[in-house]
């Protein structure tokens, strides 16, 4: 029978053919207890997470989570409502301040989760007529927030400086125009130039938005990302982050000194017409940043973390995207979905949790298995996984 | 030759590199069905005529574009600009 459902035929019968190679789901992973931020119970298997983006390892700090209980002891398990009306609360304040505090800047804005903060912003400040040019490998929450709005929508090929510069120089000279790029990039760990991409957006007279996701905590002297490491904090516009991965809970929001950010409270959807977050989320996100600031040990263990995998892998003959670890993510590369699924598969009955992604999710066509480090893995953890990829690989014929 | 002809080689001749199958090209080819191109094709394609022909199609405008009749439509119309 033909109905609206039709058009998954195709993916479900591709899906069917790979669970019936006797693997499990690869995207119905269930854990059964979680005793830190490296380790959790799957199927009754200890199992070292090596795929949470749980960065700086905040999930079980007892400060954060001693923030948490007390914000639902006085104002309960949730709000009840928006931002607009009854759903702004003390902490939702607080957690504003923490992160003006964090990243310097005048205004601060919080959404319920970071898919939102990309959606609103994105399609509420580039409206018809507008310009938005955005990195063909952007995240789907940008993407989204381009259909959304009503911008005129240009790609660029990824993180190519030229790609861009020659973009803008064909776009009318009048029209307002948004630059939008990644510090780090999700899929394959790569970071972006963007000293060199945001002096030629300015050079257009473009706003810029960088999305900070995956770089919090440990990139810049300050640890707000790839921008401030590369010293371009003064011509961007506009910083996105998220609460759910360095700072350890859920939610997004929008960083900017511009003098009329305020605005966007009144005019962002995704901001008015849904809930705020609970009172213990943005208690347990307010402590965490402000932690955050000084957390050089974490920061030093993160990076030490990141070099050992990556020169493990490397060394064990592993195909990686990037020559050196560029960020917390390490990509593993594989030939195809039949021996990225078998490999993800024997690592995870050996007790090791990494991310399967495969097109369109990835760039360019490609099958990869991608791990993201934590501050809180062990040496000895990270030689186990070393130890489970060799094993897994060799099963696979992915390294000799 | 006239303006139309020239620019249906020149996207001819970019469509061929991403022609794994060989199908033979009409103005009535489709992106999608014959050629069989995914999202991410399309978006090098997308790029390479951009290029070629030093013009943009925004993505708004390649929703709008299912053959290779309607992409040298658009190429046309954004030269003349």
């Amino acid at each position: 029978m033909s109905d609206l459902f039709s058009k998954f035929d195709a993916l479900i019968a591709e899906r069917e053919a790979l669970m019936s190679t006797g693997i499990r789901d690869p995207f119905g992973i269930v854990m059964d207890e979680v005793k830190s931020p490296t380790e959790a119970v799957i199927k009754g298997k200890d199992t070292i997470l090596l795929g949470t983006y749980n960065y700086m390892g905040m999930t079980f700090d007892p400060d954060v989570i001693a923030a948490g209980k007390d914000a639902l002891d006085q104002f309960g398990s949730g709000t009840n409502g928006s931002r607009c009306l009854n759903g702004t609360f003390r902490d939702h304040m607080d957690v504003e301040e923490a992160l003006k505090e964090f990243y310097g800047t005048k205004y601060a804005m919080v959404f319920s989760t970071g898919y939102q903060a990309n959606l609103g912003l994105v399609s509420t400040i580039a409206g018809k007529g507008d310009y938005i040019i955005l990195d063909a490998d952007s995240h789907a929450s940008i993407y989204d927030g381009c259909f959304l709005g009503n911008a005129e929508i240009v790609r660029f090929r990824h993180n190519s400086v030229e790609d861009l510069e020659k973009r803008l120089g064909r776009l009318p000279p009048e029209a307002q125009k948004l630059v939008i790029l990644e510090g780090v990039y999700s899929m394959l760990g790569d970071i972006a130039p963007l000293d060199k991409m945001v002096a030629v957006a300015k050079k257009f007279g473009a706003m810029v938005l960088v999305d900070e996701a995956h770089s919090m905590g440990f990139f810049g002297p300050n640890g707000r990302g790839v921008y401030e490491e590369q010293g371009v904090e003064a011509d961007v516009d506009f910083v996105v982050g998220t609460f759910s991965k360095s700072v350890g809970t859920v939610g997004g929001f929008v960083v900017s000194n511009h003098p009329k950010f305020e605005i966007l409270r009144l005019v962002t959807r995704p901001y008015v017409f849904t809930a705020s977050l609970p009172p213990s989320v943005v208690a347990t996100a307010a402590t965490s940043i402000r932690k955050l600031m000084h957390a050089d040990n974490k920061r030093g263990h993160l990076w030490a973390n990141v070099h050992q995998l990556h020169g493990g892998l490397k060394k064990l003959g592993f195909r990686l995207p990037t020559e050196t670890a560029e960020s917390a993510i390490v990509t593993v590369l594989l030939d195809d979905q039949e021996q990225t699924a078998a490999m993800w598969n024997k690592m995870i009955e050996l007790g090791v949790y990494v991310n399967m992604a495969r097109p369109p999710a990835t760039p360019t066509g490609v099958f990869l298995l991608r791990c993201s480090l934590c501050a809180e893995h062990t040496p000895e953890q990270i030689d186990t996984v070393l130890a489970r990829f060799a094993e897994a690989g060799r099963a696979v014929g992915a390294i000799a | 030759m006239t303006d139309r002809a020239a620019i249906t080689e020149a996207v001819a001749a970019q469509i061929e590199p991403f022609n794994k199958k060989g199908v033979a090209l009409t103005d009535t080819t489709t992106f999608q069905h014959d050629l069989e191109w995914d999202s991410l094709t399309v978006m090098d394609f997308v790029a390479a005529v951009e290029d070629e022909f030093d013009i943009l199609i925004t993505m708004n405008m390649q929703a709008e574009i299912e053959t290779v009749g309607q992409l040298v439509d658009t190429v046309e119309k954004l030269q003349s600009k």
